[in-house]
C-alpha cells in the first residue's frame, strides 16, 4: 500500500491526460510524464541519502512531484509553511534532518548551510536534466510506512508534527473517490497552500479520479475568478475567507450570476462559513453544487461532508432547524464514525454539546516524538467541540480548549457567536474568555459591524439575555475593524484574546 | 501462494490483471484469477497459460472485490480477463458510494 499506487494506477489508464498544471507559469505535466519523473526524482532522493523530503515553497509541478517521488523513494514528505519567519522555518528544518530540500531559489544558500540539509532550487528540482538517474525497482508497499509529515498550523503552541502513514492515505481515497470517476475534460482548481492536508489530500483525490489539477499559488479573487474562467475549471476548493473574497469582488464588478456554468462543484472547509457568505454564493453561483468539508490533519482531510442535496434543501426550508444545517459540516463519511463525548467520556445523545471523537481507517492520531493519542478502542479525540443532531448532522462549536470557565459553569463561545451573528448589525464576530476576579473567567466579544451599520452593545447584551440566559452575556464588548485570521481561514482566538487581556490589564 | 497481508501485491498467472490487497484477515486463504493461484509480481508466468471459462468476467481497474463474508477485500491495480476467487467461490465486487467532490 503506497500512495504511489495511486499515480500508477491513474498513469497506466489515462497516460496523456493532464494532470498538473502550473497556473501562473503554465506548465503541465500529464499522468505519465508525472511518473516518470518521480522516478527520476526518486533516484536523485535516494542517491542523496537523506531520510526526509522537505518541499519549502508555493505550489508548482514540484508540488505533486515531491509527494509522489518521495514515496517511491521510501521517505516521509514534509512540506513546510513558507509563510513562517526564517527563525520558525529553520527550527522545523532541524526537526526533519537528513533533509532533502526542495525550496525557492533565494532559500537555497541560506537553508543549504544548516547541518543535513540538502537544499536544491525547485527549478533545479523540475529540470530533468539533473536526475538522469531512474530510482531502482518499486516503491515498498509496507503500509505502515510514512507517506507524510505534516506540522500542524499550531494556533496554540509549538507546531506537532502529524505523522500520515499509506495506509491512513491512501484508505482516504479508496473511501472517497471512485477511480477514474473524472469526465475526460474535468478540471480542479486548487488554492489551498502546498502544506495543509487539504493540499495533499487535492492532489491524491485529483489523480486517482483523473482530473486535471489547476494550481493557484497565491490566491487573489481576482486570480481565482480568472483561472476558473480561462480553463473551464469544473471543480474547486476554497476555505471561508476565499469563497467570502470571491462574492465581495463578484459582487463590486455588479454581478448578479458568477458567469462560471462550467464550474460544477465548490467545496468549502477549513473554518466556519458565516451564513451571509454561502447564501450569496448559492444566489451568485445557481448551477454550482455546494459541498461543505470537514475534516482535520489527523485523520487525512475529510471526515464529513454536507452534500449539494443538502445545502439545496437547508436553504429551501421552511423550519429554523432546517436552514440550520446549511451552518453543519453533514454527515460522517462511509468508513468513518463519529461521537460526542462530555469530559469524564461519556457518550453524549443528539443535540448535546461535547468535545468530536473519530474513528476509522483514514484516522491516524499520530505525532512525531509523541506517539499516538488514539485510544484502545480507536477513538481520536478532536479537540473540537460540537454536537451531532439527530440524523447524524454534525455541527461545530470551536475548539474544546475555547470553553469559557464562568464560575464553574461552562460556556460555549460558538453558542454565544451565533446569537450575536443573528442581529441584522453584526458582520463577524469572535467570543473568548478573559481573566477575571470574581468569576474565574469572564465572556468577552469582538465584534464587527456591517458595512453602514452602527452597534448598540446594549442591544446585543439584550439579544444574549434572552435567547440564551444572563450568565452568557458579554461582560467586555468591543468593536473591530476585522478579526484576525490565519491563511486557511481560522479565526485566530488567542490574539483576539490577548488583545483583550491587554486592554484591560 | 504467500499469505495475503494488507498491501502486498499479486499478478494473475493466466492474465493481465493485478491486485493490491486491502484488508485480509491473516487466514491462509488461496486467492486465484482466472482459475489460478495468484503469484507474487516478478514470477516468471508461462506465456500458454490460459484463463479457466467459469473464473473469465474479468477484472477493472480501480474496482474493489470482497469475499461474502468480506474478510478479504482487494483493489484491482491493473485491468485481467480472469476473475478473482477464494476456495473456488467467485469473488463480489464492492459498490462504492459516489461521494461530493470535496477535495
Amino acid at each position: 500500500m503506497n500512495v504511489m499506487m495511486l499515480l500508477e494506477m491513474a498513469s497506466g489508464a489515462f497516460p496523456d491526460r493532464p494532470a498538473f498544471t502550473d497556473g501562473e507559469r503554465g506548465v503541465t505535466y500529464t499522468y505519465s510524464q508525472l511518473f516518470e519523473a518521480a522516478r527520476h526524482r526518486a533516484g536523485s532522493i535516494r542517491a542523496n541519502g537523506a531520510s526526509r523530503m522537505a518541499k519549502l515553497d508555493v505550489s508548482n509541478l514540484g508540488t505533486p512531484l515531491g509527494l509522489f517521488s518521495s514515496a517511491w523513494a521510501g521517505v516521509p514528505y514534509v512540506p513546510l509553511n513558507y509563510r513562517l519567519t526564517d527563525d520558525e522555518i529553520q527550527a522545523l528544518l532541524k526537526r526533519v534532518t537528513p533533509a532533502y530540500l526542495v525550496t525557492s531559489a533565494d532559500r537555497v544558500d541560506a537553508l543549504g548551510g544548516l547541518d543535513d540539509v540538502h537544499a536544491i532550487a525547485t527549478d533545479s528540482f523540475l529540470d530533468a536534466g539533473q536526475h538522469p538517474v531512474a530510482v531502482e525497482g518499486d516503491w515498498a508497499m509496507d503500509p505502515d510506512e510514512i507517506a507524510v509529515l505534516l506540522f500542524t498550523s499550531g494556533t496554540t503552541g509549538e507546531p506537532k508534527a502529524a505523522v500520515l502513514r499509506h495506509k491512513h492515505l491512501v484508505s482516504y481515497i479508496l473511501s472517497s473517490v471512485e477511480f477514474a470517476s473524472a469526465p475526460e475534460d474535468d478540471a480542479s482548481l486548487v488554492c489551498v497552500p502546498p502544506y495543509h492536508i487539504a493540499g495533499i489530500a487535492a492532489i491524491m483525490s485529483s489523480v486517482y479520479s483523473g482530473r486535471h489539477v489547476i494550481q493557484l499559488p497565491n490566491f487573489s479573487a481576482e486570480r481565482w475568478i480568472e483561472l476558473v474562467r480561462e480553463h473551464k475549471v469544473t471543480t474547486a476548493f476554497v476555505v471561508p475567507t476565499m469563497l467570502a473574497r470571491i462574492v465581495e469582488t463578484l459582487e463590486a464588478a455588479g454581478a448578479s450570476d458568477a458567469g462560471m456554468p462550467h464550474l460544477n462543484s465548490l467545496a468549502y472547509g477549513g473554518g466556519k462559513m458565516p451564513l451571509s457568505v454561502i447564501e450569496k454564493a448559492m444566489t451568485l453561483f445557481p448551477d454550482t453544487d455546494f459541498s461543505n468539508a470537514y475534516g482535520l490533519t489527523e485523520t487525512s482531510s475529510t471526515i464529513c461532508v454536507l452534500g449539494p442535496d443538502a445545502h439545496r434543501d437547508a436553504v429551501g426550508s421552511t423550519t429554523e432547524a432546517g436552514r440550520r444545517r446549511l451552518v453543519s459540516v453533514g454527515q460522517a463519511l462511509p468508513g468513518v464514525e463519529i461521537e460526542i463525548r462530555d469530559d469524564e467520556g461519556r457518550v453524549l445523545g443528539a443535540g448535546e454539546r461535547g468535545e468530536i471523537y473519530v474513528r476509522g481507517e483514514q484516522v491516524s492520531g499520530e505525532y512525531e516524538g509523541k506517539g499516538s493519542v488514539v485510544d484502545a478502542q480507536g477513538w481520536f479525540p478532536t479537540r473540537d467541540a460540537g454536537s451531532l443532531d439527530d440524523e447524524g448532522y454534525l455541527f461545530l462549536e470551536g475548539r474544546a480548549d475555547d470553553v469559557i470557565v464562568r464560575g464553574g459553569e461552562n460556556l460555549s463561545p460558538g453558542e454565544i457567536e451565533d446569537v450575536l451573528l443573528t442581529h441584522p448589525s453584526v458582520a463577524d464576530v469572535a467570543v473568548v474568555g478573559v481573566p477575571d476576579e470574581q468569576w474565574g473567567e469572564a465572556v468577552a466579544a469582538a465584534i464587527v459591524a456591517k458595512v453602514g451599520a452602527s452597534i448598540d452593545m446594549q442591544e446585543l447584551a439584550e439579544l444574549v439575555k434572552i435567547e440564551l440566559r444572563s450568565s452568557r452575556v458579554p461582560a467586555h464588548m468591543k468593536q473591530w475593524d476585522e478579526l484576525p485570521y490565519n491563511e486557511t481561514g481560522k479565526l485566530l482566538r488567542r490574539v483576539v484574546k490577548a488583545t483583550f487581556e491587554e486592554q484591560l490589564a | 501462494m504467500p499469505t495475503l497481508k494488507t498491501g502486498g501485491r499479486f499478478k494473475s498467472a493466466v492474465c493481465a490483471g493485478e491486485i493490491m490487497v486491502v484488508t485480509a484477515s491473516g487466514d491462509d486463504v488461496e486467492l486465484t484469477c482466472g482459475g489460478a493461484p495468484m503469484v507474487e509480481p516478478g514470477t516468471e508466468t508461462a506465456a500458454d497459460a490460459t484463463v479457466h471459462p467459469d473464473h473469465a468476467v474479468g477484472i477493472a481497474m480501480g474496482k474493489r472485490y470482497i469475499t461474502e463474508d468480506e474478510s478479504l477485500e482487494v483493489l484491482c491495480v491493473k485491468a485481467g480477463d480472469g476473475a478473482l476467487a477464494v476456495n473456488g467461490q467467485l469473488l463480489l465486487q464492492k459498490d462504492t458510494k459516489q461521494l461530493p467532490k470535496t477535495d
